[in-house]
């Protein structure tokens, strides 16, 4: 009988990706090829923020070498108005895009020019000369200028949100009023946004890079006005999403209108600079905190205001909040969010939404209150840990702040500080993280051979976070097999549709689909056994579908399933769904703990990461090192908002000063130290049925509020204007 | 990018057998004009290739000075200057800029002759005196964080982004040319450099179709160097405020004070007020801060980079203390503050 191998699924499996990544034979969107070479589009790009376009001369354009069509609003065929319809989702709405002479922002596209190489549709479009009648754009200039109050928040949080009674003065023993700020940032995915379209036999066939596959298919098929069931979306390798994929840009909806009028492939890959303003970026947001404490250090009352800006004409707005609402338990929490409709590019989901800017702001002032009360800061927050939501008082699933922060301070070896160096000062830092888990309906279709082969289909995708290696793992598990013998195929419409990647609900929502078709697969072909072996366990050995019937002195009979099915059945497949009756209703929540060691230069404010290190728990780890891998990325990121990353805006034309990687600063390897982490291993099946909660989005939240405390710790220079750099610093 | 012609100069050929109209750009490493030409913000019709011209891939010495060719690379620079202990501040200026990428392809005199950073000067819907004269100056009025304090006007307050040139401004190198009719000039590299004044688009003394053939550095005593970059983010990002330093003492004085500063001028900056506050000093705090005082007297801030002098003050204070110091403790030691001494 096969060794029990219960263990796959947690272990540290090898990407089984790794090596096509690693050699070239992955096909990322841009390198996918048809039987023609696809012909290449290059955005002609609005200089203007908001305006109509009065002229549009495209005949030189046309006449350039190589060039087989300029497509602007006149002829690009028959699409649904951005934002349409009104009641769908934000990422199945129209996407469209020249499809009227109505520019809403800068650098969106004015014209797509089409040529057989890319440097002849790039210098053609410096041929076509338009006039766009402006209008002066609208930004978010100051916390009052944002009054609205948006609809929803991302995750389903309501805006505002108020619980328990206001403390009486005579109780407050200290109290920060603060306000931060966070600069517009933007996800900063290695692979730019990139499509390839083509029409192949009335069908329309894109390759393109994004993280949910149903949903893109829904919003072509509105944009483009066609029937969804001739559309085909793939994205089998994705380099990196952070939210920026989570529905489709420009590239895709100019691709298809491409293909659709010049019936060839046609490929169109925004440029660095192209990604700034034809894809999502956040908002800045300024955050208002006032919080207090008695004199015994337990918070009274915890008041966080935020106003953001939102793009115009699309519904998105985050909960920075999120985490001043259940990290910590207090007598009085208030919670508001306003937002102001702004003529700026697309505004949605960066890396994690509003946790990672709120947890900046609040996890700060957090440490200033520990600081005006005398307590370290990590005490304080033990102090303050709730037992049950405090807001709502229910409970949570599962909830290990507390062990985190402690476990944690002790494998970082809190406040033990190495000597700095001449001219250099030494701070450590503390911030917790709660991340709000998502379970989403997803389904898989598990397949096996008669050599008992085994193949996982799901429209899923991989972000580069290990999704084809822990589905294989569940289903080596649950069909006892090695992950040697599972192929997983994603990133295909036409495979049962899954939640994708995003929101961090991918793992548990599609590793669980992928265990219960396991699961009905087994049932399946249990059914088809005689009665009598209906107990049988199956496993797969030596290229052969097996059963062991256990027998009743602990002794097994091992027999072939080709024995009692016969092999023109197979391949067996079954189909495994999950959705919201699969989670509870109580409260979900990944927690973490963030600690970071800084040296500070003091002369120049200079500041170094020596160390960042956290403990986390998020239920059972499907795969410890993919898992590691996703959080390490993500407390780097965390590194990048609280010392390098943020867009400056040039505010009379409503463009943005530094769109690439030269003047937006992304964290370089020279900025990060050393990053290590744990987790507190605890499956949380009420969450999910593999046991898993997200990491996803674990990882950034808290990450750069511990290195900015850090520097408090080392400088007591408290910087509420967020990123941190050396000028904030020596003039604070 | 416009359709150019490519041309190719070697040994063999004459300058004066090359186009030497003002659509004319030589391409050295092409680390900078290739990009500059995708976005528009340089639209040569004729290219002249330097990649054949063998000769200027070298580097030589006599008893009085090192020469170093026009197409060596920054990488085999920094290599040289690595293991020459008096342009120790050359090398880690070198090895301070860009990638190791970049700088196998960049080139000693493309370095010199880069372009600014400037945000505007790169965004073609924004006006930029640099890129087209007479068009405004963006930079003014709006975000200018990396923006000059010295050498500015109302024209253009652009900084010169390279490190390479810094050092070499604080080690005296001079700038060797030919021209198209086969004259050669010397020029120092400190009088090489054109504030923009009311022409920012002109950048240095050079004449159309004049050729940077080599560039040669004094032997000389330079004492403890030091060439300390303070920028946004570790690696991979121009300097915010750095100081190129080296000094020697005699008699617990500084001598032979070897300074310059970059990413504070339209041009890479040569500090003679400091220094002249500085040379025969005996180094301190207060001495530092009367040689910032000097300099800065003319210094013009423009709104998000008001915190330069400030931050120059600092990182001059730190480099000057650090290489003093070592210096008294280490009497005639010669070569990198940290590392490769």
């Amino acid at each position: 009988m096969a060794t029990p191998n219960s263990k796959i699924v947690g272990s540290a499996v090898n990407r089984i990706d790794g090596v096509q990544k690693v050699t070239g034979q992955a096909r990322y969107a841009a390198e996918q090829m048809s039987e023609q070479i696809p012909l290449v589009g290059w955005i002609v790009a609005s200089d203007t923020a908001v305006g109509e376009i009065t002229s549009l001369e495209t005949g030189l354009a046309e006449q350039s070498e190589g060039v087989h069509a300029v497509i602007t609003y006149k002829n690009a065929g028959p699409l649904k108005p951005f934002g349409k319809p009104a009641d769908e989702s934000r990422f199945t709405q129209s996407r469209a895009v020249l499809n009227e002479p109505h520019i809403r922002h800068f650098g969106a596209p004015v014209a797509l020019v089409i040529a057989d190489t890319l440097e002849q549709a790039r210098y053609a479009a410096s041929l076509v000369d338009y006039t766009i009648e402006g209008q002066t754009p609208e930004l978010l200039t100051h916390f009052e200028g944002a009054t609205q109050v948006p609809d929803s928040l991302d995750g389903g949080f309501e805006p505002d949100a108020t619980s328990g009674n206001r403390p009486d003065n005579s109780d407050v023993k200290t109290s920060v009023d603060s306000t931060y700020t966070t600069p517009s940032q933007i996800s900063a995915a290695m692979e730019p946004h990139a499509t390839v379209a083509e029409f192949k036999n009335g069908k329309l066939e894109v390759f393109t890079s994004v993280q949910i596959i149903a949903s893109a298919v829904e919003a072509l098929a509105i944009t483009l006005e066609m029937d969804a069931e001739n559309i085909v979306v793939q994205s089998p390798f994705i380099g990196g999403g952070f939210g920026s994929k989570l529905g489709l840009h420009y590239d895709a909806t100019l691709a298809c209108i491409g293909a659709r009028h010049l019936k060839r492939a046609v490929k169109v890959v925004l440029s660095r600079r192209q990604v700034f303003y034809n894809t999502p970026h956040r908002g800045h947001s300024t955050q208002q905190m006032t919080l207090s404490a008695n004199s015994d250090g337990e918070l009274l009352s915890i008041v966080h205001k935020s106003a953001m800006p939102k793009a115009k004409g699309y519904e998105f707005a985050e909960a920075t909040g999120a985490g001043a609402r259940v990290t910590y338990q207090s007598q009085y929490i208030e919670s508001t969010h306003r937002v102001k409709d702004v003529d700026l590019p697309l505004i949605d989901s960066t890396r994690s939404p509003g946790d990672a800017i709120g947890s900046l702001a609040f996890e700060s002032a957090i440490d200033e209150l520990a600081h005006e009360a005398g307590v370290d800061p990590l005490t304080f927050r033990l102090n303050n840990l709730p037992v049950v939501h405090p807001m709502k008082g229910t409970p949570f699933t599962s909830h290990n702040l507390g062990e985190c922060l402690r476990q944690g301070a002790q494998q970082f070896k809190w406040q033990h500080k190495p000597q700095p160096s001449k001219g250099k000062v030494i701070g450590h830092g503390v911030a917790s993280a709660m991340r709000m888990n998502v379970f989403v309906e997803s389904s898989a279709q598990v397949e096996i051979d008669e050599q008992g082969k085994v193949t996982v289909r799901t429209d899923m995708t991989d972000i580069g976070t290990g999704t084809y290696t822990i589905l294989a793992q569940i289903a080596a598990d649950a069909l006892q097999t090695s992950v040697d013998n599972v192929t997983v195929q994603l990133g295909d419409s036409r495979y049962p549709a899954s939640c994708g990647s995003g929101g961090s609900f991918g793992a548990a929502s599609t590793g669980s689909a992928v265990k219960r078709a396991c699961e009905a697969l087994l049932d399946s072909i249990q059914s088809q056994l005689p009665s009598e072996l209906s107990n049988a366990k199956l496993y797969v050995e030596e290229g052969k579908v097996k059963a062991a019937m256990p027998n009743t002195d602990d002794t097994a009979t091992q027999f072939l399933i080709t024995d009692y099915i016969p092999t023109n059945t197979f391949p067996i497949s079954a189909i495994g769904k999950v959705s919201e009756d699969d989670t509870s209703d109580d409260e979900q929540y990944s927690c973490g703990a963030h600690f970071a060691e800084v040296e500070v230069d003091t002369y120049t404010g200079e500041v170094r990461l020596l160390r960042q290190y956290g403990m986390f728990s998020a239920g059972q780890i499907l795969n410890i090192k993919t898992a590691s891998s996703q959080i390490k990325g993500g407390m780097v990121w965390g590194a990048g908002y609280a010392l390098t990353e943020g867009i400056h805006h040039h505010e009379n034309s409503a463009s943005f000063v530094n769109p690439d990687f030269g003047e937006y600063h992304i964290a370089v390897n020279r900025d990060i130290a050393e990053v290590s982490l744990d987790f507190l291993e605890e499956p949380d099946y009420a969450a999910s049925p593999v046991g898993a909660k997200g990491i996803g989005e674990l990882g950034i939240t808290g990450a750069g509020a511990a290195i900015a405390n850090a520097i408090f710790d080392a400088t007591k220079v408290r910087v509420r204007d967020f990123p941190i750099t050396m000028d904030k610093i020596i003039s604070g | 990018m416009q359709p150019f012609d490519v041309h190719h100069f070697n040994d063999n050929t004459p300058l004066n057998t090359f186009s030497t109209a003002k659509t004319s750009r030589f391409l050295a490493g092409g680390t900078n004009l290739i990009d500059l030409m995708k976005l528009q913000v340089e639209t040569p019709k004729t290219l002249i290739s330097l990649a054949k011209w063998k000769s200027a891939n070298a580097i030589s010495q006599n008893n009085t000075h090192y020469h170093i060719g026009a197409m060596v690379s920054n990488s085999d620079l920094a290599k040289f200057a690595h293991s020459e202990p008096s342009l120790s501040v050359l090398s880690q200026a070198l090895l301070s800029g860009a990638t190791v990428q970049l700088r196998n392809r960049a080139t000693t005199a493309g370095n010199l002759l880069q372009r600014t950073r400037c945000y505007y000067f790169y965004d073609t819907t924004k006006a930029c005196n640099k890129r087209e004269p007479g068009s405004g100056c963006t930079a003014l009025n709006s975000m200018n964080r990396i923006h000059a304090i010295f050498g500015t006007s109302d024209k253009c307050i652009a900084t010169h982004p390279s490190d390479m040139a810094v050092a070499m401004i604080a080690l005296n190198a001079i700038v060797n040319t030919q021209l198209p009719d086969g004259t050669e000039r010397k020029i120092a590299l400190r009088e090489f450099y054109q504030a923009p004044g009311d022409s920012p688009h002109i950048e240095s003394v050079l004449q159309d179709g004049e050729l940077i053939t080599h560039v040669s550095i004094e032997k000389k005593e330079r004492g403890t160097q030091y060439y300390h970059k303070v920028r946004d983010r570790s690696s991979y990002a121009f300097a915010l405020v750095s100081v190129a330093a080296g000094l020697t003492i005699k008699d617990g004085r500084a001598h032979n004070v070897n300074l310059a500063f970059g990413g504070v001028g339209t041009t890479p900056w040569y500090p003679e007020k400091a220094i002249r506050v500085l040379e025969g000093a005996e180094i301190s705090p207060e001495v530092i801060s009367q040689a910032a005082d000097a300099e800065l007297a003319t210094a013009k801030v423009f709104g998000s980079n008001d915190f330069k002098p400030l931050l120059l003050r600092r990182t001059l204070e730190k480099v000057l203390m650090e290489i003093f110091t070592h210096q008294s403790d280490h009497p005639h030691h010669e070569g990198a503050l940290h590392g490769n001494a």
